[in-house]
């Protein structure tokens, strides 16, 4: 173990015993930090009155480099304006560093605010020894401590020496929501500038001396794998250096620009061993989706006995497509593996898989490995999975020198990892009033872990307890998972299961509101009408905080006025990562489809960190939602992805991008996530919107089937 | 391979490369001009938007044997005199989110307020619907490029 990651031993195991992150100092890049305070992992002051936070979360455009620093700085008092951001790349002094399941903010508001408050009640005594007076007497305000009966000042860079040298407090008294100063405020993200003038770095920016290109060729159908190649006409490419096998599934064409690899791999000619899926194709997958539903499922959440509820039955089935992240950049990885080392500079949300998965791949254990976080061009859940860095790790190994594997577009599009098709049964028991007493929703598909190999505890697939939770407080009401199997490649995709599950249940909400002649605002509304606590795993869903969104989302969209003629609107709510979201969508129909008006969105997840951030994802999800709900669809033709480019696989553009409105329920609860809630209502609002217009019911994704 | 002299924001570059090489390589891997990005490679999704003498262009399916002698721009000659109003109207209105389109929406945006000082919505829509932004940050481009017209963006 080298002296370093010893270190970083040691810190966890005090972090773990002290219930938050205080670990030794470390000393983030190679400059010598001797006079610097740093209290904890993620702070640093310098005798120069810098301020430099941590972010170990990944930036892919949703803020984290903003909004993390925010919650620190609130605490520490500091001045804002000073502050300097750096990002932590994989290492052992933050647990999981993983970012996905909208938890930036929800898993670090402790250990950041916590952080915050230890250093900055360190330099009020730092600042009372000096003086002789005291702690109670002074006060920390904008990077200084200020003593006022003697009208004292001094910055937090002169304290920074003396406080070094207290101890730690353990217990630290944290601020209240109604002293925020930075908390809460529309502070401009700090990295907007370098992003519009082009400087900033992404990973496909990421250059290094005696850096090569590789592109693989990878076997287009699922599951197959080299048979053999023949570099012949490769070579003759200028700057092409090596073309070889990585693993068993891809051949690579190393290159001095990106241009040679990719003609390179143009004229390559690889014959495939096409493997047990050559003949697979989306029926087949749909169709094993429907084999499964006799399967015997496991209960995610039960309320009475749905079977033994008397009334009007209704029923309905709803289906949905695999999906494909399509970030705006595609796959790419950094490697440099020199024998007993390999650095890598990654844009991945997952640091610490990529160490560990590369260290697997090239025979190294995992601190020889060094993962850099480098800017996202999205993520979307794509860079949960760690291929791309294996993939360069294997090829600088190949060829022993610094390499950057790049993903074109297409190889992005069929060599993804895709959001799970899915089939969803409910049945619903109605009383005399048109509402429900039972319901039951049946969610087949198939797991995401399972099929990577990890824990599904109780043959639970591991996110449907963020994702698949029950809305409305019903006396009968089941929700039930039958996992099927697909050799489809699986990943996490913005809001995962929960786009699946709040398409089918607000769909289904929809139909007993119109079979039972109610307005479906309305009918949810006396759905959610009692307060209650829905325990759905370690969640409790609270029906008061759903009916909060619904009713300001209402209000804000005017659903009880009359439209003008032409236009028709639709409504849904759904809760995920533990926060609530309402849409109301408007639209009109041109040639039977729908134009997107206007969308009111309102959220409510605990304290907003940052209200322009907040907008931004909540606007952007919609987005997103709105390209899944209307055309996203992967197709398997004799075992390959069909979809190659944005031209078969379209996203929205600005032609289709309605306003959006967005409202946050003001709260001061713990933070909760915003990164994905807005993405699962936005299907079903529209698809109940078309409804209204067209009295059409969309049981199958995506809207706009070709 | 050819010698050519690529004209990029205002200065002569010699450059070695093969002539069908498309001129994003050219920018970003020798000239190491990186503020232009790829995203598709087949002119679908204006990432990697230039210009070549003021008419935005699609540098992932353009030769660069086809602009050799004609001035081209890039994101990083956009503000070679100055913040640009475009970039300064998109900081103030927070447009970016994870950034990587962001390039090439300012570079259709100049050439749009290059010939339409005061673009309405539907001609900002007109010159826009190229680029993708998967982030959804269209509305926010909307109010820059209208901020950066009430600014005097054709400057």
């Amino acid at each position: 173990m080298s002296p370093l990651s010893r270190r970083e031993f040691v810190a966890a195991g005090v972090a773990a015993g002290a219930g938050l992150v205080i670990g030794f100092y470390l000393p983030h890049g190679s400059a010598s930090h001797e006079e610097a305070f740093s209290p904890n992992a993620y702070l640093r002051i310098t005798p120069d009155n810098k301020v430099t936070i941590v972010v170990a979360r990944s930036e892919m455009g949703q803020g984290v480099r903003t909004a993390l620093p925010m919650i620190l700085a609130e605490e520490l008092e500091a001045d804002w304006n000073q502050i300097e951001i750096e990002q932590a790349g994989a290492s052992t002094l933050y647990g999981d560093q993983g970012t996905g399941g909208s938890a930036s903010v929800h898993s670090t508001w402790d250990p950041m605010r916590k952080a915050g408050a230890a250093a900055r009640e360190m330099l009020i005594s730092a600042a009372a020894l000096t003086w002789g007076v005291p702690r109670s007497s002074c006060t920390a305000e904008s990077s200084h401590i200020k003593h006022a009966a003697s009208n004292r000042s001094v910055s937090y860079g002169e304290l920074a020496g003396k406080a070094a040298t207290l101890p730690i407090p353990t217990d630290v008294t944290l601020k209240q929501s109604k002293d925020y100063k930075i908390v809460g405020q529309r502070l401009a993200r700090l990295d907007t500038p370098s992003k519009v003038k082009g400087e900033a770095i992404f990973g496909i920016d990421f250059r290094m001396p005696g850096m090569k290109f590789a592109l693989l060729s990878r076997c287009p159908t699922i599951g197959g794998k080299v048979s053999g190649f023949d570099d012949k006409e490769s070579k003759k490419i200028s700057g092409v250096s090596y073309v070889g096998k990585v693993g068993d599934t891809a051949v690579a064409v190393v290159a001095d620009s990106v241009w040679g690899a990719m003609e390179g791999r143009r004229v390559l000619n690889v014959t495939w061993d096409d493997g047990p899926n050559k003949d697979l194709n989306t029926a087949a997958v749909m169709a094993s989706l429907k084999q499964a539903v006799s399967k015997k499922g496991v209960s995610l959440y039960l309320a009475g006995d749905a079977a033994k509820a008397a009334g009007r039955k209704i029923s309905a089935e709803y289906t949905l497509p695999f999906m494909a992240h399509a970030p705006m950049e595609p796959g790419n990885c950094t490697a440099n593996y020199q024998g007993t080392k390999c650095e890598l500079w990654a844009p991945t949300q997952v640091p610490q898989d990529c160490r560990d998965s590369v260290a697997t791949a090239i025979g190294l254990d995992p601190d020889q490995v060094k993962v850099n976080v480098t800017l996202m061009g999205g993520g979307f859940g794509r860079r949960l999975e760690h291929d791309y860095a294996v993939e360069a790790a294997l090829v600088s190994k190949a060829i022993n020198a610094p390499v950057k594997v790049i993903w074109t577009r297409e190889d992005d599009m069929r060599f993804s990892t895709y959001r799970p098709a899915s089939l969803h049964q409910f049945s619903a028991t109605l009383d005399g009033s048109g509402f429900p007493v039972a319901l039951t929703h049946r969610i087949i598909a198939p797991s995401i872990s399972g099929q990577k190999g990890q824990p599904t505890p109780g043959g639970v697939d591991p996110d449907l307890p963020d994702e698949a939770g029950p809305v409305y407080g019903l006396p009968n009401y089941t929700i039930e998972s039958v996992i099927a199997e697909t050799p489809v490649p699986l990943g996490w995709m913005r809001s995962v299961y929960a786009l699946q599950a709040a398409f089918a249940l607000e769909s289904f909400i929809d139909e007993l509101a119109v079979a039972a002649g109610k307005d479906p605002l309305q009918y949810r509304l006396k759905l959610l009408a009692k307060d209650q606590d829905l325990q759905f795993f370690t969640t409790t869903w609270k029906t008061a905080r759903m009916r909060g969104v619904l009713q300001l989302a209402a209000e804000k969209a005017a659903w009880d006025r009359p439209l003008p003629a032409g236009n028709y609107r639709g409504v849904a709510c759904f809760g995920c990562f533990a926060s609530y979201m309402a849409e109301v969508v408007e639209i009109t129909m041109e040639k039977d489809q729908p134009r997107v008006q206007r969308v009111v969105a309102v959220v409510d997840c605990g304290q907003v960190v940052n209200p322009s951030i907040l907008e931004q994802q909540i606007q952007g999800g919609i987005v997103y939602g709105l390209a899944n709900a209307l055309r996203a669809k992967i197709t398997i033709e004799k075992g390959r992805v069909v979809q190659g480019n944005f031209d078969d696989y379209a996203p929205l553009r600005m032609d289709e991008t309605p306003v959006v409105e967005v409202y946050a329920i003001p709260s001061t609860e713990a933070p909760t996530g915003i990164g994905e809630p807005s993405v699962p209502p936005i299907a079903p609002a529209l698809c109940n919107a078309i409804y209204a217009a067209t009295k059409k019911r969309i049981r199958a994704l995506p809207i706009l089937s070709s | 391979m050819a010698d050519l002299t690529l004209r990029v924001n205002g200065s002569d570059k010699k450059v070695s490369v093969s002539p069908e090489t498309p001129l994003l390589w050219v920018l970003r891997d020798t000239l190491e001009l990186t503020g232009t990005k790829f995203g598709c490679g087949a002119g679908l999704c204006g990432a990697c938007t230039v210009h070549v003498d003021g008419n935005p262009i699609r540098s992932c399916s353009t030769p660069v044997s086809q602009v050799a002698g004609k001035s081209i721009t890039t994101i990083e000659g956009l503000g070679a005199n100055g913040l640009h109003v475009l970039l300064q109207a998109w900081i103030v209105e927070e447009v970016p989110q994870c950034g990587y389109c962001q390039t090439g929406q300012i570079m259709s945006a100049a050439a749009l307020l290059a010939k339409t000082p005061n673009p309405t919505d539907d001609q900002i829509t007109q010159a826009m619907n190229g680029n993708l932004c998967r982030c959804g940050t269209y509305e926010r481009i909307r109010k820059a490029i209208h901020r950066a017209a009430g600014n005097g963006g054709a400057r």
